[in-house]
């Protein structure tokens, strides 16, 4: 088989690059429809016009990147069976419940609810149209939570008996599947880190026109309300990271070591958590490193004197128990992954203290960095999210279920490199296009600031609702 | 009842819904070159399944999801198998989505020009496909011991399968022209019902010749043949009750007819699920490619649940969205926005 050519490999390409861009949108649905909603609930409550602004300005963007969030969607669930077929047929019984749950419960709710909330301004009444945001909003986040206890049996299965007759694990109990432990602590993490996204997005946005001086009456509460989303997402992202690296140390000691590029078992002091890496990380040449004592040690047993196993012992261990082969993942991609998420995710609370301290009382900074500092929230902590993403499935690698199944098992057998190569080449082609296409336009929905107050109606005084079209 | 069963009659079921939702926006999106004469008739057409094309498509990701969890090795064959199918069938409703919530994002002709061909190639290239697909699978294909497809697209590409994917296409178009003439007021409303009344006579000398084919392969089994002549009749009176104008009758009938010639089709089948031209031994049947019986026992109590609860609130938002668009509709919600524009 040419090189090139390799089914394996470029299925691996093609479900990275479809997942991670399918990935850009779905934090900014399910942090910005939370947002959208937030705003609608303050203008029913208070009725001041500029939470409508802010309702409807926040709402375009929402709704644009909407569209690319459902579409690439479908390829999400279409390529297990197209690209991995001996996965599907493998966990399918266990793995195909929560999808079926996701569509059942969640899929239907939000696509049927967006719609009554587009087009619903003028035919359904002011408490009924708020509800659906949060119905909308209500379905993206229990929609997450199946597909990230989906997630969760590859990396920590549980609920399952081997079915040796047929080949394939069967689920035994949906109840343990859905309160699997790395289910329950990845799911508030992700959606906190959702939070977050939806934060940066709107610092960003209100920051590049407060440092223009204007929208000032909307954009000096988005601000704020972004500032201390930040901050609050922040630490419970944070706090529920740490709840899984407990599960994770518990259940795939492998990918924590990799993570630290710990390649021999160290206990207390000596299991010290690296900040920065010069030379290789695996520290057979290492020319230059940060490290913090105890750190590693505290992170992964939450005690001093906790031992963190290293690559070299589970590599070890894994030989005796599932045969020859490299059971460790690519070093370097989740040493650093680990590092930038971590990173990127404290620097954007930090970001944000900061921001509320120097717009403390009203102030508008007038030093342009500080505006334009702040107008990278939104990029970074996207980033952010995706290398957190990178690290949880690079770090399985070489498992596709754990213990269970390796990756190069679960492709597709009857499908060839060139099919995989057309299907890679058109989906990068679409996907290029319209990522152009999609960042253009809310760049400029963005950049042209809320439409102005609606003229409340001259006899009642109040603001009639519009019509919305295509 | 045996539950894989239940299951197979389920997935049916959700392809039904489907079909007869989905269909009628891509007949929508392929009537844009025949009915939208200016933009704001193109609006109008896009409009009336405006609020509710997401939700419609939804069912073909519940159908998958459903089919994976259910049935693994069937949707690990057809999925697999249908490669290239699959893909184009995916890249037409990408673009198709997206078109129309960018469509409107900006007043250029040319801009809108682009969007309204992804929108008529996003549904061409489906409702086309789809017939393609389910005849093949109907037909049987050349599957291994494993489980495997081994043929190409081209094997696909077959004269009944074409025939299957010519009479979904008309189907849907002509499902969709009724739609528009339900849905809108004016001109518009009465080109599409004498739209609808044209393409009717080809979806009925079409369907017809494909269903007469089928009869073949599923060697005149009874259940089928009732069921495909039922389907038969509800086209013919969806065709005579567009010609009178009774236009809540006609899509009614539109729908009946594509539930049965789907359940017709699935009838044929049973109880295989993806026949084998190879080796009769090597076919998936409902018993072969179904999950176990506690997975199936979950997913039953789930739909048994859920799915009343989900026609329940997407009846509520057909039910939201009934009044009838039109030029009028589009300009007053436009005027409002003009100035923004």
């Amino acid at each position: 088989m040419n090189e090139i050519l390799d089914p394996l490999a470029l299925a691996r390409w093609q479900f990275g690059l479809t997942t991670i861009y399918h990935f850009l949108f779905v934090p900014i649905t399910i942090g910005m429809v939370t947002v959208t909603a937030v705003f609608q609930t303050a203008w029913y409550r208070t009725g001041h016009v500029k939470y409508l602004q802010l309702t409807k300005f926040f709402g375009q963007i929402f709704l644009i990147n909407f569209a690319m969030g459902v579409v690439t969607g479908i390829v999400q669930e279409f390529q297990f069976g197209m690209n991995w077929s001996d996965y599907s047929r493998f966990v399918g019984d266990v793995f195909g419940a929560p999808l079926a749950l996701e569509g059942l419960l969640a899929f239907f709710f939000e696509a049927t609810f967006i719609g009554l909330w587009i087009f619903g301004w003028d035919k359904l009444p002011r408490k009924i149209h708020l509800l659906t945001i949060w119905a909308t909003a209500f379905g993206s986040i229990i929609s997450a939570y199946f597909i990230i206890a989906a997630n969760s049996f590859m990396q920590n299965p549980v609920a399952y008996e081997m079915n040796e007759e047929k080949g394939r694990a069967e689920l035994v109990n949906i109840w343990e599947l859905l309160t699997n432990p790395v289910a329950l602590a990845a799911f508030p993490h992700t959606i906190f880190a959702s939070f977050m996204v939806a934060a940066g997005l709107v610092i960003t946005v209100a920051a590049w026109h407060l440092a223009r001086n204007q929208h000032l009456e909307t954009m000096r509460p988005a601000l704020k309300l972004g500032l201390w989303t930040m901050i609050g997402a922040g630490l419970l992202t944070t706090l529920t990271g740490d709840q899984l690296s407990l599960a994770m140390v518990a259940t795939q000691p492998m990918k924590m070591a990799a993570a630290e590029a710990t390649y021999q078992t160290v206990c207390g002091a000596q299991a010290s958590f690296s900040i920065f890496t010069l030379g290789t990380p695996d520290g057979t040449s290492e020319l230059f490193s940060i490290r913090v004592p105890y750190l590693l040690s505290l992170l992964s047993t939450h005690t001093f004197d906790g031992c963190v196993e290293g690559i070299n012992d589970l590599q070890a261990q894994y030989t005796e128990a599932f045969g020859p082969g490299d059971y460790a993942p690519i070093i370097w991609i989740t040493y650093w992954a680990f590092r930038w998420m971590i990173g990127l995710g404290m620097l954007h609370v930090f970001v944000a203290i900061v921001g509320l301290w120097l717009t403390r009382g009203g102030r508008l900074p007038k030093n342009k960095w500080v505006w334009k500092a702040a107008i990278w929230s939104f990029p970074l902590s996207l980033a952010a999210m995706i290398v957190g993403w990178i690290f949880a499935e690079m770090g399985r690698q070489p498992w596709l279920v754990f213990s269970l199944l390796k990756t190069e098992d679960g492709v597709s057998p009857g499908v060839t490199g060139l099919e995989v190569l057309i299907s890679i080449v058109a989906f990068t082609l679409i996907y290029g296009i319209l990522a152009v296409v999609e960042f253009k336009l809310i760049k400029k929905v963005a950049q042209k600031g809320p439409a102005d107050a609606p003229e409340p109606h001259p006899e009642t005084g109040l603001i009639e609702p519009s019509t919305t079209v295509y | 009842m045996d539950l894989s069963i239940l299951w197979f009659w389920i997935v049916a079921g959700l392809f039904i819904g489907y079909f007869i939702l989905d269909g009628f926006d891509f007949g929508v999106g392929m009537t844009l070159p025949f009915l939208g004469k200016d933009d704001l008739d193109r609006r109008v057409l896009i409009n009336t399944i405006g609020p509710v094309w997401d939700l419609n498509e939804t069912w073909v990701i519940v159908a998958g999801a459903c089919l994976f969890a259910a049935f693994p090795e069937w949707y690990a064959t057809l999925f697999s198998g249908f490669y290239l199918a699959l893909l184009l069938i995916l890249l037409a409703l990408i673009a198709r989505g997206v078109s129309f919530e960018y469509r409107h994002q900006r007043p250029e002709s040319r801009w809108k020009k682009w969007f309204d061909g992804m929108i008529i190639v996003g549904s061409v290239v489906p409702a086309l496909l789809w017939g393609v697909a389910f005849a093949n699978i109907v037909q049987g294909v050349a599957i291994d011991a494993n489980f495997n497809y081994t043929g190409t697209l081209f094997d696909l590409l077959n004269p009944y399968a074409l025939l299957g994917g010519l009479t979904t296409l008309m189907l849907f178009f002509t499902h969709g022209a009724i739609f528009v003439s339900l849905k809108t007021d004016g001109d518009i409303r009465e080109r599409a019902r004498k739209l609808a009344t044209k393409a009717g006579v080809v979806t009925i000398v079409i369907a017809a010749s494909f269903l007469v084919w089928t009869a073949f392969i599923a060697e005149f089994k009874l259940a089928y043949l009732v069921l495909a002549a039922l389907a038969a009749v509800a086209l013919i009176g969806a065709w005579l009750f567009n010609l009178r104008g009774s236009e809540g009758v006609s899509f009614t009938l539109m729908a009946v007819t594509i539930a049965l010639a789907v359940l017709s089709l699935f009838t044929a089948l049973f109880p295989n699920v993806m026949p084998s031209t190879t080796d009769v031994a090597n076919s998936l049947t409902i018993d072969n490619a179904s999950s176990s019986e506690y997975t199936l026992t979950v997913m039953s109590w789930t739909a048994l649940i859920f799915l009343p609860l989900i026609l329940l609130y997407q009846g509520w938002t057909y039910w939201v969205f009934r009044k009838r668009v039109s030029r009028r509709t589009i300009e007053a919600a436009t005027g409002v926005a003009a100035p923004a524009a």
